[in-house]
């Protein structure tokens, strides 16, 4: 029982990594990229820590601590990375609302 | 079933490799390693699963912090120069 449930989250952690190279390689713009490239990610590190932390639980602590530190950095490497692109002078491909840089 | 979570994770990780290949700007190309970096990061966890070691998950801890160090001085690098 533990383990389908297991392998269901790792399933879908994969999945989620699947979509998020699929849209790197559709999406026009860097910002855009980023969006499917970081938050996708993010998602399918902590479903796949999550799926085996079900199949093998003795290792859950460094499972569980792989997930947060995940969770904790991921966000700040991509906040710097957009405020780089920003400040580079990148701007959207379609852009409708003027940014006021 | 960890064949078929393999396969469909190296997939994944050659489209974001095309991605680092082609990308046109050095932003593309730091967004398309911090996936890779994150990817092969998930892609130890499987392993480790696979061949019954947990020395596996270390090797994934230091890949993540390396990664997010690697965005953080590259991005820091786009943004001031050197």
């Amino acid at each position: 029982m533990l383990e389908i449930f297991g392998f269901i989250f790792m399933t879908l952690g994969v999945l989620a990594f699947l979509v998020s190279a699929l849209g790197l390689l559709r999406m026009p713009d860097v910002y855009t990229r980023m969006h499917v490239g970081t938050k996708a990610t993010t998602i399918g590190v902590v479903l796949v820590a999550l799926g085996a932390c079900f199949l093998e639980p003795s290792w859950s602590f460094k499972l569980l601590l792989l997930a947060l530190f995940v969770l904790l950095t991921n966000p700040l490497s991509s906040s710097v990375i957009a405020r780089a692109t920003h400040k580079n002078g990148l701007t959207l491909e379609r852009d409708e609302l003027k940014d006021a840089s | 079933m960890f064949t078929l979570l393999t396969g469909v994770l190296l997939f994944s990780i050659f489209v974001a490799l095309l991605r680092f290949v082609r990308g046109k700007t050095l932003s593309d190309r730091l967004v398309a390693f911090d996936v890779l970096g994150l990817m092969s990061l998930s892609l130890l966890i499987i392993l480790a699963l696979y061949f019954e070691r947990a020395l596996y998950l270390d090797i994934a801890l230091v890949i993540g912090l390396i990664g997010f160090l690697g965005s953080a001085i590259f991005g820091r690098y786009i943004e001031k120069g050197i």
